[in-house]
This record gives C-alpha cells, structure tokens and sequence, in this order.
C-alpha cells in the first residue's frame, strides 16, 4: 500500500536493448506498442494497482520568475541534451518488490520487430504524507 | 435516521447472510440494497428491530436477486408489512465477517479496503477518497478481493492476529478525503472487541486510543510534525488517554502479553508524564526488551536504543544503536538526535541532513530538514 512513479525517457535513460528509434519501427509495431501499455494500464485497474498513467510531449520548456512586474523569463525546448520524461503511471502496490515486477512488465513492450524494447524505467517512491504511528513516539 | 446505527448493523447483518449460505458478493449486494431500502423506509416507520429488519429484508433481497421472477417479487414485497424481527443476534456472524475480510489469502491492501467496506460499511467511493486512487481502480480491488474469499470456507475460526494487523494498517493510515480512518480503525477495533474475548484486541485498541488522544498535539497549523517531547500536552485528550489506560491495565492483568499490550504500555507511560522530563525512560526501556523478545523487531530495537538514550545517557544509546542494522529506516535520524544530545552539534547536523534524504514521508523529512538548518546555522555563527 505505497504508491510508486514508473518513468519513461524518451532520453536520459540508459540505451534499451532493442534500441531502434520509434519512427522506423511500423505502424503495426506502433499499434501494438501503444495497445500495450493501454492494456497494462487497464489490468492494473482491475488488481486494484493502477492510480494515473499520462504521456508527455517531447517538447518542454524551461521557465522561471523575473522579477516584479516583468513576463516569466522562458528557455528551450532542449530535446537533444536533456533527461526528457515521455510518460509516466502511478501505481499503487503492497510492496517495492511488487512495483520492481510491474515495472519489469512494462519494459517488456513490443517494439520493433514486435520483440520487447528492454526499456529501462525509473521507479521512484512517493513521499508518503503522514508519518506513521510507530515513529519517532510521536 | 441514524446513520451510524445503519453502518454498525451492517457487518452483523452481512455476517447472518453468509453464515446462511450466501455468496459473499451477492450477500454483499443484497445488504445494500436493504440499506437503501430503510433509508426510504425507515424515517415514516422506524422498525421496532432494526437488525432483524436488515436481516429480513437483505435475506428477501438475496432470494430476490437468485430467483428467476425477482421483479414479480419486488412488487409483492413493496405492499409487504414491516417484516418481522429476525432471529436473536448472533454476535458470531460479525467475528466470522472480521476473519474472512482479514483472509491471508488477500494481499494487505486487498484485506484492509474489504474491510472497510463489508464490516465498516464505507462506500466504494469514500474508501478511493482515503487512499487517494480512483473509484475504478477501488471498485475493482474490492470485488476481486470479494471473489478471492468467496472461494474460502468459513467452517473454522480465522487467526484474530491477522485481523488485529489489518486495523493497525488502517489506523496508520490517518486520514485524507472526507473519512478519518484512524476513527474508523477505532470504531472497529471497539466492535471487534465486544465480539471477541483476546487481550491483543484489548491491547490494540488502548495503543490506538493512546496514540489517537496525542493526535491534535502531534502537527503544527502547517502540517509540521512536532515530536512528543515538545508537544503541548494540555491538547492531549485526556478522556481517551484514561479509557485507553483502563483497557490496558485490564488487559495487562490477564497476563497475555502480546506486541500490541507492550506498545500500548509505552504509549501509556507517555501519556502519563505532565511533562517530557517526567517521562519514566527506565519503564519504557524494560517495555521495548519486552517487545523485543516478543517480536524481533527491528523497529523495536531502534526505538529501544532511543529510549535506552533517555534513561542512561547519550552515549548508552549509541551503543545500543551500534548493534543495529546501519540500513534500519529512521536508524540515522536516532544517531543525529543523540549525538546533539551528547555535545557533537557537527556529526548531528551531518546525520539530519542524511536521515532527511532517506525520509519516507513528507512531515518527517521536513522536519529533519529543519534540524539540520538549525545546528548548521548555529555552527555558522558560533
């Protein structure tokens, strides 16, 4: 019962081993890829596992304050340098054990030549928002 | 109409429903359905028995839903009388209802959302609420938790430690959304209580309430954690630190112990202190050796070091931290907090900040955080 972020890159992740870029694979490739994860995500609603899950453009900004009265200051996109985030799903599970698995499952999505991409996926735990009863004497 | 009587009925009639030989889900279902029918009902005429109402007109809900010309009967029940009263209570029913929503065969999270559900009378949604996921991915974790233990026999007694550790689970969960789970753990955990004669349960319930009446103490306006020691105790609940100490000590006199009595002795000798300094630490010591031997826990072993710090010293308590696991959560913020204690602001400063980095909850690394700004501010300006 903790919830756990599974990251996909499009970039900063260390290389898959079915390394071939999205747009040589086929469309059918692509179709069964993308009907992969929406499966996944579906099976994981019926184990009661699944919390949210969205995809992410490639392209992103950089964006911060600059000073009263003047419009935000924006930079980039970045897309050749940076760590850029394709996706991501919440889940929410009984252990770290459990997470490690289903992430294990959702790196194995079809990519080209319909064989598993071996993606590496990033798996963070939630600070969770209340301390627990046994802590501290609180 | 008195919701919280509807909500306490519900388990017991559930339990009479099973035990005659109902599908759990279908059980589950026809429940409901007679819920709704005595919020309609009820307000212009009130039943003279309540239970056996549910219990008539669920059982009526159930034979409807299996029968093939269940609509032929609805109308006929419609122009029906208030039914008669059921049989006796049979507080059985309930027992038996705790057991199989704490069935090992259920992971924890698929155990403590039944539960709430079948024996706490939550709705679906109310539970999605305090667990922040969505109604689907809930609706979906409790039928299939339905499905799992419709399959089990509840033809022998279930182990009352499995259901004891599924109400600690929703007890420490706190709460969020519009439902106080660790109220609801209590709310239980009281009726468990009166159907089961076990000092644990005893001892689970004077934990909870011990801890429980500490609760408005225990954070800021903000969200911030404040540790026991600077806590306001005139904010502690007095009356729910008396009744938690009354159940202990008559479960304590029974000579059961169990881990749930041992903490609940600690948390007791805490509520106990007018102030921090009061606090009997050589007690509390021999209640963590207790638990110790009970248990192996880890956890145990840590907060034992922090209390062994309290009744002989700093440096007594590194020691006893020197033996634990150096990879023990919270082990690094114990060693921050002693070695302050023990005149070595610098090592503390240090330890905080990495006990703030391995921090699983929010509250917890904010507050480690703070400790670590503090002691390397005054470090700066010394």
């Amino acid at each position: 019962m903790a919830k756990y972020l599974l990251l996909k890159h499009y970039r900063g992740a260390p290389a898959p081993l079915n390394d071939v870029c999205m747009d040589q694979w086929t469309p059918e490739e692509i179709s069964a890829h993308i009907q992969f994860m929406r499966d996944f995500a579906d099976r994981l609603e019926k184990t009661g596992e699944f919390v949210d899950g969205q995809a992410l453009a490639p392209e992103g900004a950089w964006v911060r304050y600059d000073g009263e009265g003047r419009p935000p200051v924006t930079d980039g996109p970045f897309a050749e340098t940076k760590d850029l985030i394709a996706g991501w799903m919440v889940i929410d599970v009984d252990s770290y054990e459990r997470a490690v698995e289903l992430a294990g499952e959702l790196s194995a999505a079809p990519g080209a030549g319909g064989k598993p991409i071996h993606e590496w996926l990033e798996v963070r735990p939630f600070l969770t928002s209340a301390p627990d009863a046994d802590a501290c004497h609180g | 109409m008195d919701e919280r009587l509807l909500r306490s009925l519900t388990p017991e009639v559930l339990g009479v429903l099973v035990r005659r030989g109902a599908d759990f889900a279908a059980a589950e279902d026809a429940v409901q359905d007679a819920l709704v029918e005595a919020l309609r009902v009820w307000p212009a005429d009130p039943p003279r028995d309540p239970k056996g109402w549910l219990v008539t007109a669920a059982w009526r809900k159930f034979l409807d839903a299996t029968r093939s010309e269940a609509a032929r009967r609805r109308r006929e029940d419609r122009v029906e009388e208030e039914p008669p009263p059921g049989p006796a209570p049979s507080t059985d029913d309930t027992l038996q209802l705790y057991f199989l929503c704490a069935h090992p065969s259920l992971t924890p999270a698929s155990a403590v959302a039944l539960t709430l559900r079948a024996v706490g009378g939550l709705t679906t949604r109310q539970i999605s609420e305090a667990y922040l996921v969505p109604e689907a991915t809930m609706a979906q974790r409790i039928s299939r938790a339905k499905r799992t233990v419709s399959k089990e026999r509840l033809d022998r007694p279930g182990d009352v430690a499995t259901v004891l550790r599924v109400l600690y689970l929703v007890f420490n969960e706190g709460y969020s959304g519009d439902v106080d789970l660790a109220a609801e753990a209590i709310r239980l955990t009281r009726q468990l209580a009166a159907v089961v004669d076990h000092p644990e349960v005893s001892g689970l319930l004077a934990l909870m309430l011990l801890h429980h009446a500490r609760r408005a103490a225990r954070t800021a306006a903000d969200g911030a954690l404040i540790p026991l020691a600077e806590q306001d105790r005139t904010r502690w609940d007095t009356t729910a630190i008396a009744e938690g100490i009354t159940i202990l000590q008559s479960a304590l006199a029974r000579d059961r112990l169990g881990e749930f009595q041992a903490q609940a002795a600690v948390a007791a000798l805490h509520a106990d202190a007018q102030t921090a300094e009061e606090t009997d630490w050589v007690q509390i010591v021999e209640w963590y050796d207790e638990l110790v031997r009970l248990t192996g826990s880890p956890v145990a072993r840590l907060n034992r070091a922090v209390a062994v710090g309290e009744a002989d010293g700093p440096r007594a308590g590194l020691a006893a931290l020197a033996e634990l696991d150096p990879a023990l959560p919270r082990r690094t913020a114990v060693a921050a907090y002693l070695h302050e204690k023990d005149g070595d602001p610098g090592t503390a400063a240090r330890l905080y900040a990495e006990a703030a980095h391995a921090a699983s909850n929010l509250a917890e690394r904010d507050y480690l955080t703070r400790q670590a700004a503090r002691l390397n501010t005054a470090l700066r300006t010394s």
